[in-house]
């Protein structure tokens, strides 16, 4: 019998087109076509627990993706990406619901935003590298964080402002599943942007960027321009995540995106892979789907320990923190290579050279 | 004017207790280049051992108060042999991230062990505020001045003279030469966390004394990177100095500014000084930039 998880056995390639190529064997085509049509089926028989679950898996994968961008392909690191979130959703929130526009044009809108303010905050990355350049991103946070609680007008304060779901002609995603679908079909469409952004010339220059900034810059690759770009591009895809998480959870308050989220997404992109875009939709969904575990082994366990209960906040604190310092010591490469790794095995299988 | 002194009195007060606690940050950088995101953790678990130690076992608070030391210096032995040191050459977000997640599992387990309630000290210092020409002061804030004070000196003495001192400047500046020079750079690594985290966790007694003790304390760790920011990354001098900046900083902004924007600006205006200080010199006031080869 074939082996099923055989994908290529060997390099046959000959030009440099077929490289580059986003698919490398045809049949990894149907691959991902059986597994995204599995995630478009999924909601037909799963419960819809189950599916606003996935719903947030997909939201977060988006803001990963985008965050990725910035940190696994430029190299620079950002703690601010739960302001991002925050500009996005309370763009959204005040076109769609102080000024009345349609959740389509405030969608690409809050991205824009995002990006403006995201590409404003990137400029003193020129001058600035490594850790001074963490805290210039998690000063733009608190920045970021005082103006919406402090600038009531515009965005009702610390009491936050509600948003409805989107509708399109008669139709309105107001159930789970329709807003499941809307938020599938914009993940795989960032995806396919990600994917195909490191085939072009700028996806290079921010790679080049990223290996050693002097050297890309003496190769008259303009540091300025992609530096500020790449957080443009990148906020941009932050700030669409946040302006859906906002309509799906329907409420905006400053609370919600606090530094504790940033550091969320940075773990996202770290458990799942540095510059992988798988890695960013599987850590997103690591990361999102630790705490909902942690709850189910807690439930099953306060049947023998009742007083564990009073300990879940806590523990999902320490266990956050532990994986992410697990993950950093054993598997730096992330779930990514995780599954790099199981791919290979199975590619050699039964010969383990 | 009264209202003036009393303001930048506090400001230097409050500011030395930050040059403390960012004295551990730079002490750590200057080691293993790494910026220690735990150190708030690191604060919050020396003052809730202090304050465990003289309330629960009604210890002394002098002896309370060296058992926290030598339990601080080997929790930082501990962080840096289990975290840090097979990160030792790995990337700068590996190690930030590393850094993270650990103050995110020593807050959860300091919440599993001390919960959420705020632990008061007992009287160690004397209450009764002393006045000076209209400005008053607590005794608590000038003893952390003073201890702060001694510290910047024993530290600037520490590594020009003693021989751990010299060997830490060493590997600060090149870890190849010191290196092939027979400096053991694992025992300088230790030996800075173990300081790292003793000067931390004098830092949470002060504040403890002062506010008492809660799992909010971890708070300082963000507050004071500003200050470290400011002072430059690998200056002691830099982090006292931007100790005394953002602690005046912020008591001015709270006394003058506050009351116009509704409150909150306190706690932003050290941020929105550190970017504006970013874009001129991006190493900080005494940071020295190092040159880049290709």
């Amino acid at each position: 019998m074939r082996n099923p998880f055989v994908m290529e056995c060997g390099n046959y390639k000959t030009a440099y087109s077929k490289d580059m190529a986003l698919f490398s064997v045809p049949r990894m085509k149907i691959q991902i076509l059986v597994l995204v049509l599995f995630f478009l089926l999924l909601p037909l028989f799963a419960s819809s627990y189950v599916v606003g679950l996935l719903t947030l898996c997909a939201i977060a994968s988006i803001g990963a993706i985008g965050l990725n961008i910035l940190t696994g392909y430029t190299g620079q690191i950002s703690i601010g990406v739960g302001a991002f979130l925050g500009v996005g959703g309370y763009t959204s929130a005040i076109l769609t619901s102080t000024l009345g526009l349609s959740f389509w044009l405030a969608l690409p809108l809050a991205g824009i935003a995002t990006a403006i303010v995201g590409g404003l905050f990137g400029i003193p990355s020129l001058r600035l590298k490594g850790l001074y350049l963490a805290i210039a991103t998690l000063a733009a946070q608190v920045i970021i964080l005082f103006v919406i609680s402090r600038w009531d007008s515009l965005t009702g304060g610390t009491a936050g402002m509600v948003l409805s779901r989107p509708s399109v002609g008669g139709f309105s995603f107001s159930s789970t599943m329709s807003y499941y679908y809307l938020c599938i079909v914009i993940l795989i469409l960032t995806a396919m942007y990600a994917l195909n952004l490191v085939r072009t010339r700028t996806g290079r220059a921010f790679l080049a960027v990223r290996d050693r900034d002097v050297a890309a810059e003496i190769m008259g690759i303009n540091l300025f321009k992609y530096k500020v770009m790449s957080f443009a591009i990148s906020s941009f895809f932050v700030g669409i995540a946040g302006a859906l998480l906002a309509h799906y959870t329907m409420i905006v308050s400053p609370e919600l995106y606090s530094t504790h989220v940033s550091i969320e997404y940075l773990a996202m992109i770290l458990v799942g892979g540095l510059g992988s875009v798988l890695g960013s939709i599987l850590g997103a969904m690591f990361i999102t789907l630790l705490p909902v575990a942690l709850n189910y082994l807690i439930n099953f366990l306060t049947v023998y320990m009742p007083d564990l209960y009073q300990l879940f906040s806590a523990l999902s604190e320490f266990v956050f923190g532990g994986v992410i310092i697990l993950f950093l010591i054993f598997e730096p490469g992330g779930l990514a290579h995780i599954w790099t790794n199981i791919k290979n095995y199975f590619r050699l299988w039964p010969f383990s050279h | 004017m009264t209202f003036f002194f009393q303001m930048l009195v506090t400001g230097i007060v409050v500011g030395s207790i930050y040059g403390l606690v960012a004295l551990g940050f730079v002490l750590i950088y200057r080691a293993s280049d790494a910026l220690n995101l735990a150190n708030g953790e690191f604060v919050l678990i020396g003052a809730y051992v202090c304050v465990t130690l003289v309330t629960a076992y009604k210890l002394p608070f002098i002896a309370a108060l060296l058992i926290t030391l030598v339990f601080s210096a080997f929790l930082g032995l501990a962080v840096e042999r289990i975290v840090l040191r097979p990160l030792l050459n790995a990337p700068v977000i590996s190690v930030i991230m590393a850094t993270i997640g650990l103050s995110s599992l020593l807050a959860g387990a300091a919440h599993m062990i001390w919960g959420h309630q705020r632990k008061a000290f007992p009287q160690v210092f004397p209450s009764q505020p002393i006045e000076i020409g209209g400005i008053i002061v607590t005794p608590v804030y000038l003893w952390s001045f003073v201890i702060v004070i001694a510290l910047l000196i024993i530290f600037s003495l520490f590594f020009k003279f003693s021989k751990i001192g010299i060997a830490m400047r060493a590997v600060a500046d090149d870890q190849q030469a010191a290196l092939s020079m027979g400096i053991s750079v694992k025992a300088v690594y230790a030996i800075t966390w173990a300081i790292a985290s003793v000067v931390a966790s004098v830092g949470g007694i002060l504040l403890g004394n002062i506010n008492g003790v809660s799992s909010t304390m971890a708070i300082i760790g963000l507050t004071v990177l500003p200050v470290v920011i400011l002072g430059g990354l690998d200056s002691i001098l830099g982090a006292i100095i931007g100790g005394f900046i953002i602690g005046i900083l912020q008591s001015l902004a709270g006394g003058y500014l506050d009351p116009l924007v509704g409150g909150g600006l306190k706690e932003v205006a050290p941020f929105i000084v550190i970017i504006l200080i970013l874009m001129i010199k991006p190493h900080g006031l005494f940071g020295k930039g190092g040159i880049e080869r290709v």
